[in-house]
């Protein structure tokens, strides 16, 4: 191969984990430009999505061979899969979350901790500790196209995670609901004013990312299996993505995912990173953003009024 | 002159908050900061206490550059402040909130800092008692040595603004600044705080406030500066700002005979 | 009586822990979560020094507790900047970087399968068997007790009210004249410190270290201790780290492991910090209140958690 095709072999890898990245990463950007805080449950309630996924793609595929009806099939789980999904992060804010809006600053993000553990826990216990394979709805070899290989799953992230971002942008910027959002993140008290319903909206908010997440952890799983602690790293690595973008900016975290896929991707086949240290690559550029650019790249500065 | 600016600007992004502004306190005075809403009187006064940079412009405390030196390095320089939204430590007690005023009055002798941390260590009961006495003389002198052990929060409001500047004066300052001290006070309140001013300026110390009380603003002030919109418009004795037409236009019209 | 004798020496481990992120979080209102970092390097520290190099275990503990504070300034220096929520992942972050190069650092670490055969601990010829727990226990109970008084007495000294006076109010703390950084770092170091201290007394105990000891799962426990017990309390982080200990051993306490799956003592942590949050911020006894002059207190603490 050569060396260019070398590297849009790498561009596509990279692109890809970043696609899936960016996924989750909008989960936690958007509670944080609404709440202020960071929903440490978001990773587990990715994988709580895979599995929801995987049971009922195995469900509605039955013994169907490979064919447009698993794609189909595949299609409708991960539509059940956001659903379901979307359901669980509303209830975990109203159970966990809302009660603690106006308290210490600590209480959320305390209690967001013990939900992250209930869920990884609670799915250890209810599917086991041992990964379950959630089948390719398709025929995965390879197709090489102008020297690069590329699997149809790559080809089914990329798809799946631009429709998504873009449709997000289109209901944030556009929608009057995004609009309600919007102004929510400004200033919640103002927004209650104006006749915006926030408990809606913050509802809302978490709908949207988990089920953004859900189907962040279908596309993930395919490649690395359902296990009750698939989403932990993913979602530190995600939450990563969202501050180097810069937290509470929609577009930041879809930059800050593909960036992170792509620094990962090339680390290790570039600058020879060992893979044992893949996962450390992220917590390494976290703090040296946070060193040198705290508000991430296409966050604006807040400074605390006096 | 014991503080002042030199063409002090802060620039936020486009929005000149303050702009070219020399502003002096002489030793002993108290001195008024007034002017409309977002004229830039707090910016100014971040600026000159260290929660600010300024963009341009220097700082002079007593004759040596301050400009850009951190908050807690300026409080020990003698420059102390209070706040505009209340920021007392408001799960501690009253007295541990003056307290917090004495910190760094003791144990900055000499010696090595380990060799110190370690003496601290054993003769603090001497020191905590020596720090606790001197808090409850600071406590006195406002009046509250009676709340010493409530938790700060639940003070009566004026009393809350009291607390913060008894916090603000155990560190012993040479400069006092108040962020509009009187703001949410009753008449009888403001009347004490006026008294409490007073003794403050007996004490030596000098105090610059920022205040949209006009009442106590022209009884207690011995100089007042003017800003509008950023600028400095004038300066002088409350009377003479009292007559300034460009201060009558820009603020002062409709509230002159207040 | 052997489970609660285990019981017991847990928690002293895991009082010392708590006790350290009992001044971060507590005192300092820092949200860290990689007091398993610092426990695993401890361990590491005392576990290649008496094995490797023959050190005596006594000597290794300084270097234990040098070591965990010097990691504790290098991950506190940057991200102590950082507000609450960012240090919480930054750290987890570090928590996680401790255990991947103990995983992969094979010359050193040994990798996966960890450092086996470590000495038992031994003064003027006198063993402290870990089979054998009662003298185990009560050198334990007597590091836990000088710990506790240290920090206590720590704590309400000017540097814990300048911590907590930074935790109440940065901007404040500040304009008194605290250099907030210094006080912060200075929690760090000495919450780090003191989990390396447990890490070396878990070394012996377990005489052997492996990375899967040192699990984000660990820092969550000490979390919950502290939670539990009461923020600012370091008594009660003590009576914290008690309770985790006996939940935690409970199915093996009264022989029902094959009852009770293995995963219900980490969904009852993950309730605790859910329902503590949510019905008693302020832990079971709250923070402590110091009072200077002998005098009572005339209103309670309440909320434990304040920014």
């Amino acid at each position: 191969m050569s060396s260019v095709a070398v590297f849009f072999q790498h561009l596509t890898n990279g692109l890809t984990l970043g696609g899936i990245y960016a996924l989750i990463a909008l989960g936690y950007t958007m509670v944080y430009g609404i709440l202020k805080f960071i929903n440490f449950a978001h990773g587990d309630i990715l994988m709580v999505g895979a599995y929801m996924g995987m049971f009922a793609f195995d469900f509605l595929r039955g013994d169907a061979p490979l064919g447009a009806w698993t794609f189909i099939a595949f299609l409708l789980a991960m539509m059940f899969s956001a659903v379901f999904c979307a359901v669980l992060g509303m209830f975990i804010e109203k159970v966990a979350y809302k009660p603690l809006r106006r308290a210490a600053r600590l209480a959320p993000l305390l209690s967001a901790i013990g939900v992250s553990f209930i869920l990884s826990n609670g799915a250890a216990w209810m599917w086991g500790t041992q990964s379950r394979k959630l089948n390719y709805p398709f025929d995965n070899t390879p197709i090489t196209f102008l020297g690069i290989s590329i699997t149809p799953h790559q080809i089914l992230v990329l798809v799946v995670s631009v429709v998504m971002m873009v449709a997000l942008s289109f209901f944030v910027g556009k929608s009057k609901m995004g609009k309600a959002m919007r102004a929510t993140a400004l200033d919640q008290d103002t927004a209650q004013l104006m006749g915006i319903n926030v408990n809606v909206v913050i509802s809302l908010t978490f709908a949207i990312g988990s089920a953004l997440a859900a189907v962040g952890g279908m596309l993930i799983a395919l490649d690395y299996k359902c296990y009750p602690t698939l989403g932990t790293m993913t979602g530190l690595k995600a939450f990563v993505a969202a501050v180097v973008g810069g937290i509470g900016n929609i577009s930041g975290a879809m930059l800050g995912g593909i960036l992170l896929g792509l620094v990962e991707t090339f680390g290790v086949a570039v600058l020879g990173i060992p893979q044992g240290y893949k996962d450390t690559i992220a917590f390494v550029i976290l703090i040296i953003i946070l060193l040198l650019k705290p508000e991430g790249i296409l966050g604006k500065v807040e400074k605390e009024k006096v | 002159m014991l503080l002042e600016t030199e063409k002090l600007s802060r620039v936020y992004g486009g929005v000149v908050a303050v702009n070219e502004v020399d502003f002096h306190v002489q030793e002993g005075l108290i001195t008024g900061l007034i002017g409309p809403n977002g004229a830039g009187k707090t910016t100014l006064f971040n600026n000159m206490t260290g929660l600010d940079t300024p963009t341009k412009g220097r700082v002079i405390f007593e004759g040596k550059d301050i400009t850009g030196k951190k908050a807690n390095e300026i409080c020990r320089l003698g420059i102390a402040r209070t706040f505009q939204n209340i920021r007392l430590f408001k799960d501690m007690s009253v007295v541990e909130n003056v307290m917090i005023g004495r910190h760094f009055k003791v144990g900055t002798k000499d010696k090595g800092r380990f060799a110190q941390a370690i003496k601290s260590y054993f003769v603090m009961k001497k020191e905590e008692k020596e720090i606790y006495n001197k808090a409850l003389e600071y406590l006195d002198f406002f009046g509250l040595v009676d709340f010493r052990n409530d938790d700060a929060k639940s003070l009566p409001y004026g009393h809350q603004r009291e607390l913060e500047i008894a916090r603000a004066m155990a560190t012993e300052p040479k400069l006092l600044f108040l962020d509009e001290p009187a703001a949410g006070m009753n008449p009888q309140e403001t009347e004490h705080l006026m008294e409490m001013i007073s003794r403050i300026r007996s004490l030596g110390v000098s105090v610059v406030l920022i205040e949209h009380d006009m009442k106590l603003v022209m009884n207690i002030c011995d100089e007042i500066t003017v800003l509008n919109f950023g600028n400095k418009i004038a300066s002088g004795t409350p009377n003479a700002i009292k007559h300034d037409p460009v201060v009558i236009e820009a603020y002062l019209g409709s509230e002159e005979d207040d | 009586m052997s489970f609660f004798q285990i019981i017991l020496i847990y928690t002293c481990i895991y009082a010392l822990m708590a006790i350290g992120q009992n001044l971060i979080t507590g005192y300092g209102g820092m949200l860290s979560l990689c007091q398993a970092g610092f426990f695993a390097i401890g361990s590491y520290a005392t576990a290649i020094l008496t094995t490797t190099y023959g050190w005596n275990f006594w000597m290794t503990l300084p270097v234990a507790a040098l070591i965990s504070a010097l990691c504790g300034f290098v991950i506190g220096m940057p991200t102590l900047r950082l507000k609450g929520d960012y240090l919480a992942i930054a750290t987890l972050g570090f928590g996680e970087i401790v255990r991947n190069v103990i995983n992969n650092w094979d010359s050193l670490t040994k990798g996966p399968m960890g450092i086996q055969k470590i000495p038992q601990a031994a003064i003027f010829g006198f063993k402290f068997n870990p089979y054998k727990k009662t003298a185990f226990l009560i050198m334990l109970i007597v590091i836990v007790t000088i710990c506790y008084f240290l920090f206590k007495r720590l704590a309400r000294s000017r540097m814990g009210r300048a911590l907590a006076a930074v935790r109440e109010d940065e901007i404040a703390a500040a304009s008194m004249g605290i250099n907030t950084t210094k006080y912060k770092v200075s929690a760090f170091i000495l919450g780090a410190s003191v989990a390396g201290i447990a890490g070396s007394f878990q070394a012996v105990y377990i005489l052997s270290v492996t990375p899967g000891s040192y699990t984000f799962m660990v820092s969550i426990m000490v979390l919950c201790m502290v939670v539990l017990g009461g923020m600012g309390n370091f008594l009660a982080c003590i009576l914290g780290a008690f309770i985790i200990q006996f939940i935690s051993y409970f199915p093996q306490l009264t022989g029902l492991t094959n009852v009770i799956p293995a995963q219900a003592k980490q969904i009852i942590f993950g309730l605790i910090l859910v329902v503590m949050m949510i019905w008693r911020p302020q832990g079971i006894m709250g923070r402590e209140k110091f009072n200077y002059s002998g005098e009572k207190r005339k209103k309670g603490a309440k909320d434990a958690t304040r920014n």
